[in-house]
């Protein structure tokens, strides 16, 4: 029977939770099209994660080899590849993260299969595969097709779709032999961590978080006065990190710190998917954003469509004044 | 070292908004302001940086429709040695694919160590060009790239992962590295530099001067046919505060302390 393919991705001796999520959103397409659930984990002494995928999918293939150990690229599209072309599932899931984005555009050309990248929902359309992506950094939604071809790939972007239960019945499980042939020049030599801050915005009540919308490193200090008024921590958006303006431990978002403060006011920042993914658990979310559509209104309790640089100082002012009379 | 440089020109769209147009594919692009993508600044940078250590020429390439030059200029005027226009009515409607392919058949025929991308562009978001062209031009890449040190025919580089954390790899040159915000200080354009930028050439190419045919390319050669495009639907509408400034945040106050937040 035809199948869908889910890669699980694991990052030192985890699963990550996008894995569970494709999963999810696999068996949904499975359910309605007569297919079946597979998924591969590519490793080295995996057999842990066989055991845990078999509750969420029909087959669980696992390719186990020392060059697999850490994610690779090269080893992964050139594994993939035999697999896809022996098995030709009707649709492989990957996640659009960073190992993802960096295999499927190889994998694609490799195997001979369109690609869509950044999924936020996909269905099967005959031959073809239905997509939906967002552009223009979250502000318009593009529906599209693939063309008809055998198979397809898409990456699915994380954080989009609940990630499924455990089934009674466990899948079966298949070794399959890792390619002999194999030569590798691309070679993983290891991790860096991020550097540890002065302070870990994670365990922070209140934040206030800065955008692009500042405008200029020098205006800073509106928001931090803000901050300092709730008794709170500044946190910003990536591109504040790049600049040099904030250092790299205030950043919230995908590639930054994941927060669930009781209160976060978001000033300046336009709601991209990487920053939504790092504030959306906050228990209270304030907004306040001079353009009415930006994207992060739609996580917002309360919204402010306006000026940041007024709003802002006239609430510090208000809080110093409620706390000096109380 | 000689580096060749995928750059695009972008609309910049955070602060405005935006109106699909009349085909209900695509936005009304009318005075939109129009800017080097932000990955590409990063890109050519690191191009630049590498040069003036190690020598030799940037090449800037860039595929698009009348005005997308502009951005060429750009990387002139940055110091970018040579440039490339890749230009044809067939190419509009491309998807990450069909862009791949019209660059990769651009620079085949080049000489080069390394190719730079963007790691996305910040208007289709595909993350998906680099990858592609690197293995059309069949070179070792890797994408989401921090950090650049160039060897003896090798590169050791930082692809960043999520949360902050980073990995190291190393590859052989040539190489495509696809290149994350965030790894240098893009340099400001000097007036100089744009006086200097006016004088030098833009090679334009076609799909005939490139050897390719209208059916790989544009929508034709693409994987995707966008069917619509659309404003996202709101999930949740938040309670929109409105008023002076004052009073605004006098309804905050209430909101946080009726909370126990302050
Ligand atoms: C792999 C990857 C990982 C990433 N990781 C992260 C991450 O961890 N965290 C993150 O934040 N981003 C991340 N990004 C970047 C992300 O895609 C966006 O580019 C970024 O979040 C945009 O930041 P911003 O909202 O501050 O800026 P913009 O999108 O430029 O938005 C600025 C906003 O400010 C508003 N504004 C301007 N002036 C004012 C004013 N005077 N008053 C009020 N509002 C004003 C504008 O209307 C606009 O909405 C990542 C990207 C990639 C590709």
């Amino acid at each position: 029977m035809a199948e869908i393919l889910v890669l699980a991705e694991h990052r030192r001796g985890a699963l990550r939770d996008v894995t569970y999520e494709l999963l999810a959103k696999g068996r949904e397409i499975t359910d309605s099209g007569g297919l079946e659930l597979s998924t591969i984990v590519l490793g080295s002494g995996c057999s842990g994660f066989a055991g845990e995928l078999s509750n969420h999918a029909d087959r669980v293939l696992v390719v186990d080899h020392p060059d697999l150990a850490e994610f690779n690229a090269e080893a992964y599209s050139k594994v993939l590849v035999g697999v896809i072309a022996e098995r030709k599932p009707r649709l492989t899931l990957i996640g659009h993260t960073s190992c993802g984005v960096d295999l499927a555009p190889a994998l694609a050309i490799k195997s001979g299969l369109p690609l869509a990248t950044d999924c936020i929902d996909l269905s099967l359309d005959g031959g073809g595969l239905a997509v939906t992506r967002q552009v223009y950094g979250g502000k318009m939604n593009v529906e599209g097709v693939l063309r008809e071809a055998e198979g397809h790939i898409a990456t699915v972007r994380p954080a989009t779709f609940e990630p499924g239960e455990p089934r009674g019945e466990p899948g079966e499980v298949v070794s399959l032999e890792y390619p002999a042939e194999l030569e590798l020049v691309t070679r993983f030599t290891g991790f860096v961590e991020p550097p540890p801050g002065e302070v870990d915005i994670a365990d922070a009540e209140i934040i206030v978080g800065v955008g692009r919308g500042i405008k200029d490193e020098k205006n800073i200090p509106v928001v931090r006065e803000l901050a300092e008024a709730l008794k709170g921590e500044l946190g910003c958006s990536r591109p504040i990190v790049d600049k040099g303006w904030l250092p790299k431990d205030r950043q919230v978002g995908s590639s930054g710190k994941t927060v669930k403060p009781k209160l976060y006011i978001a000033s300046g920042i336009s709601g991209s998917f990487q920053h939504v993914m790092g504030m959306k658990g906050s228990d209270l979310i304030v907004v306040v954003n001079k353009d009415s559509k930006a994207p992060l209104f739609g996580f917002a309790d309360y919204g402010v469509v306006g000026d940041l640089f007024k709003v802002l100082p006239a609430l510090t002012e208000k809080i110093r004044e409620f706390k000096g009379s109380g | 070292m000689e580096i060749v440089v995928c750059v695009k020109q972008v609309p910049a769209t955070a602060e405005v908004d935006l109106v699909v147009d009349d085909s209900g594919r695509g936005i009304e692009s009318q005075g939109l302001v129009q800017e080097m993508n932000e990955w590409d600044e990063y890109a050519i940078e690191e191009a630049l940086l590498i040069k003036e250590r190690l020598g030799g020429t940037v090449t800037a390439i860039t595929m698009g429709g009348e005005g997308v030059d502009a951005v060429l200029r750009r990387c002139l005027a940055k110091g970018a040695d040579n440039a490339i226009w890749l230009k044809d009515e067939a190419f509009e409607g491309s998807d990450a694919y069909a862009t791949a392919k019209v660059l990769h058949a651009a620079i085949r025929g080049l000489e080069y160590d390394l190719v730079f991308t963007g790691a996305q562009s910040g208007d289709d978001n595909y993350s998906a060009v680099g990858g592609i062209l690197a293995e059309l031009l069949g070179l070792a890449h890797a994408q989401m790239v921090k950090k650049v040190e160039v060897g003896e025919g090798t590169l050791v580089v930082n692809r960043e992962l999520e949360g902050g954390l980073e990995e190291t790899l190393e590859l052989p040159m040539p190489a495509l590295l696809a290149i994350q915000t965030g790894l240098n200080e893009p340099r400001y354009v000097s007036i100089m530099g744009i006086r200097k930028a006016r004088k030098k050439e833009i090679t334009v190419k076609g799909l005939g001067d490139l050897g390719l045919t209208g059916g790989e390319v544009g929508e034709a050669g693409s994987w995707m046919k966008v069917q619509r495009v659309y404003a996202p639907p709101v999930e949740k509408e938040p309670e929109i505060l409105t008023g002076s400034p004052e009073e605004v945040a006098g309804r905050l106050v209430e909101v946080f302390r009726s909370r126990g937040l302050i």
